[in-house]
């Protein structure tokens, strides 16, 4: 008993320093609730099934340690000879049952938002590609590839020597980000051109294979400006983790003044 | 077969020389030889497949690239996939289930002995041929256990190599599996109704039937890819008309029913083990039957939620996500039904009930997630991030294989006739339960704010949890290290001497057979009333 008191205790360390450093490193514990209108959802979504999964587990682990410190044969527990109780079984059946659907209902209507790609103000269309991205503003006229920065594509040689500490946004940095107004629906038509990627910017919630002969739909509308970064997420040979995302969300203005300058001034889509 | 003819065979336990010692070997067909044979080849490959995860944590112990190049790294964490999979996992329960099945019916052996024999001695070259490819050009399969096309053929020299690997072990498994099933349709004693076998074997069947279901799947998907690689052919190549997406369907019109095929043993397992030390019957056998017959049903129309991001329509994602959900309900039953088997039991907590019980606690936090990520929405989050690979390990390591260390320590008595070291047996159990809690906890963590899995470097914000991570799989492995010693100790007879029922509460035909087990039992089938 006391090595099992002692072994928790231990247990309960490791994940009590796990909080803590976790405060003072500023990491991050849960899903970003994000900066999309869609995002925020998600967010709620995931933790109300993360409550209802805590809640399930109190009762059920509760249950179990009951068990475990009450029934114990060196207490002189005398076991009981019922093999089944029907009444129990329907109910542990039937309420779980009744919390699936009460899931599924805001599941579904999430997902159906999710799916509604209608009347976006903004199309890129993205090419994942081995190892980098290739944007197309399709209206616009802005066409650039994206490719993993400098200053981490030297520090993540094998034993570069280069400490990646001091590379500001070690591997979440490129040459060519993403530029898309606030408050604007942007759509964006993914594909690849050689094998599978995933297009996945955690803070808009949108994850997206990029397939090969395929054309995928995803759409975001962020709320608020600032730098947000992603990675591939689709394993897609050597490079898979040296591929990733930046999109700058600009003001109406600054997403048009950047329109002007980066247009390709006559070039038509034949060349 | 007469008396003489057995007692000969018995001598046959300790055959002189070395030559004759491995014929023995290659060329059995006794139940219980060859459920050894599984057991330690499985053992072996549980340490080649962690030796591949140790390369994968010590290049992620700190950021940036320190040991191997990306691509070595990808091939560690292909082959560590297949190679736990497919060579350590599955031929452990495969071994489980040719050791006890028929002692647990009450037969003699299985029904199919010869057939038995090759089903295990393709293993090892099919496992051979898989671990050879890292010294061909271009190494060892590097696109990752599920071999996404197109990838996958831009794999150098190890893809046939790898494919016919592939085609091997499913022929094995295959193979074992109508053993399995003629077995114990067949061979179970006088009085024993399907309804009154122990549930190992039912787990067992319905997981037989699940992989004559679903390996065919695998080797029709894999022989496509050959074809596509070396016959022209284009069923996944978009510019040739062909489709990579289908692949995926089919990939996981497999994958699925396989995470059910390597986890229902286990379930099957825990099921003899926690009544045993419970000193009650199992709670709601019926319903258990039942659960475990729903589980493997839906396991088969559930499989695209592996693929919620490839850009199905609303309708297809709707299905598979409500479809998924189900499966909590007779994954409930199965847990709620363990819990009652203790309550008012009298408990003891020798090692097999420790895994037993490390295994309820864990699955239950492997099965919470998979019920998280059976949410569509948010699986967009968690797709392919840390917090999957969280989620699949404490379902296949505190799971699976906590499973399958309750299993061993409850039979090796019957085994090898000796008791093994319980202390060491217990030492086995916390260090095991610490290190993978250490190891994979601190994923779900990375995977929710945002690292992706399967690569070989990360931003720094990543950096301490992946410490973390890495410290836990060390100190893991290196604490299978004390059950490869506890199990030596026993096979060469170290220890007190075992009861032909060593264990107070077990239940069971096993346990009326003399400790260690003869080499033939239930010549004459028992009754059971």
């Amino acid at each position: 008993m006391n090595r099992k008191v002692g072994a928790f205790a231990a247990a309960l360390a490791v994940l009590a320093v796990t909080f803590c450093s976790a405060a003072w490193a500023d990491w991050t514990l849960n899903m970003p609730r994000g900066v999309t209108t869609i995002s925020p959802e998600i967010y709620r979504l995931h933790m109300l099934i993360l409550w209802v999964c805590t809640v399930i587990g109190v009762g059920v682990f509760g249950a179990m340690i009951y068990a475990i410190v009450t029934f114990r044969k060196d207490k002189g527990a005398q076991p009981a000879k019922f093999t089944h109780n029907t009444k129990a079984e329907v109910i542990w059946t039937t309420i779980p049952a009744l919390i699936l659907i009460a899931l599924a209902i805001p599941a579904a209507e999430t997902l159906v938002k999710i799916e509604d790609t209608r009347d976006s103000e903004l199309t890129i269309k993205v090419t994942g590609f081995q190892w980098g991205w290739h944007y197309d503003y399709i209206d616009e006229g802005v066409r650039f590839y994206s490719f993993l920065d400098r200053e981490s594509n030297a520090a993540r040689r094998l034993r570069s020597g280069i400490d990646p500490r001091s590379v500001e946004n070690y591997l979440l940095n490129v040459d060519n980000p993403v530029v898309v107004p606030v408050d604007t629906k942007v759509r964006l038509l993914i594909t690849a051109a050689d094998v599978l990627h995933a297009w996945w910017v955690p803070q808009f919630a949108v994850k997206k294979d990029a397939i090969p002969g395929y054309v995928n739909e995803a759409w975001f509308t962020a709320t608020q400006t600032g730098t947000f970064r992603g990675q591939c997420a689709e394993l897609c040979g050597m490079d898979h983790g040296f591929m990733p995302i930046v999109v700058k969300v600009v003001t109406r203005e600054e997403f048009d003044e950047w329109v002007a300058e980066n247009a390709a001034p006559t070039m038509t889509r034949s060349n | 077969m007469s008396t003489t003819a057995i007692d000969v065979h018995a001598g046959h336990h300790h055959p002189k020389g070395v030559w004759p010692w491995i014929m023995r070997w290659v060329t059995t067909t006794n139940h219980k030889d060859i459920g050894t044979l599984y057991l330690t080849f499985s053992l072996v490959m549980l340490f080649v497949g962690g030796a591949l995860a140790w390369v994968i944590r010590a290049e992620l112990w700190e950021p940036g690239m320190q040991f191997v190049q990306p691509h070595v790294f990808n091939q560690m964490t292909t082959v560590h996939a297949l190679v736990m999979v497919f060579a350590a996992i599955m031929p452990a329960f495969a071994g489980f289930a040719n050791w006890m099945i028929p002692m647990l019916i009450g037969a003699p052996d299985m029904a199919l002995p010869r057939l038995n024999n090759w089903s295990f001695w393709l293993l090892p070259f099919a496992t051979g041929l898989l671990i050879l490819t890292f010294f061909l050009p271009g190494g060892a399969p590097a696109a990752g256990w599920t071999m996404y096309p197109p990838l996958v053929l831009q794999q150098g020299a190890s893809l046939p190599f790898s494919i016919f690997a592939v085609h091997l072990l499913g022929l094995s498994s295959i193979m074992a599996s109508i053993n399995i099933i003629v077995t114990i349709m067949n061979m179970r004693a006088p009085g024993m109704s399907l309804m009154k076998m122990p549930m190992f074997c039912w787990t067992w069947l319905i997981t037989a039937y699940l992989i004559i279901i679903a390996m065919p799947v695998l080797a029709g998907a894999v022989t496509m890819l050959l074809t596509d690689q070396f016959f022209g052919t284009s069923f996944f190549s978009a510019a040739g008309g062909g489709d990579p997406v289908m692949y995926q369907h089919i990939f996981w019109f497999f994958g699925h029913p396989e995470v059910y095929i390597i986890i229902l043993p286990a379930f099957g397992i825990i099921s003899q083990v926690i009544p045993a030390f419970s000193r009650k019957p199992l709670f709601g056998y019926a319903a258990m039957v039942y659960a475990t017959a729903a589980i493997a049903f839906l396991s088969l129309i559930v499989w695209a939620h592996h693929m919620f991001t490839v850009g199905m329509p609303l309708g297809g994602q709707l299905f598979f996500m409500l479809s998924t959900m189900l499966i909590a309900i007779p994954t409930g039953v199965k847990v709620f039904n363990w819990t009652a088997t203790m309550w008012r039991g009298s408990l003891t907590f020798e090692t097999p009930m420790l895994f037993a019980l490390g295994f309820l606690f864990m699955f239950t936090i492997g099965g919470f997630s998979g019920l998280m990520l059976a949410i569509a929405p948010a699986d967009f989050q968690y797709h392919d991030s840390y917090f999957v690979v969280a989620h699949f390990h404490y379902v296949l390591v505190p799971g699976a294989l906590f499973g399958a260390f309750a299993g061993a320590y409850y039979w090796l008595p019957k085994w090898t006739g000796v008791m093994y070291d319980e202390k060491l047996g217990r030492w086995h159990f916390w260090l095991s339960t610490i290190f993978v809690n250490l190891t994979f906890f601190p994923q779900h963590f990375l995977g929710l704010a945002g690292m992706p899995r399967r690569i070989p470097d990360y931003a720094v914000q990543f950096a301490d949890f992946n410490m973390m991570s890495s410290i836990g799989a060390f100190g893991f492995g290196a604490a299978q290290l004390l059950f490869v010693w506890i199990v030596i100790k026993a096979v060469r007879g170290k220890g007190e001497k075992a009861a032909d029922k060593p264990w107070e509460g077990a239940e069971g035909l096993e346990w009326t057979v003399p400790s260690p087990a003869p080499h033939h039992t239930f010549d004459t089938p028992p009754v059971i009333k």
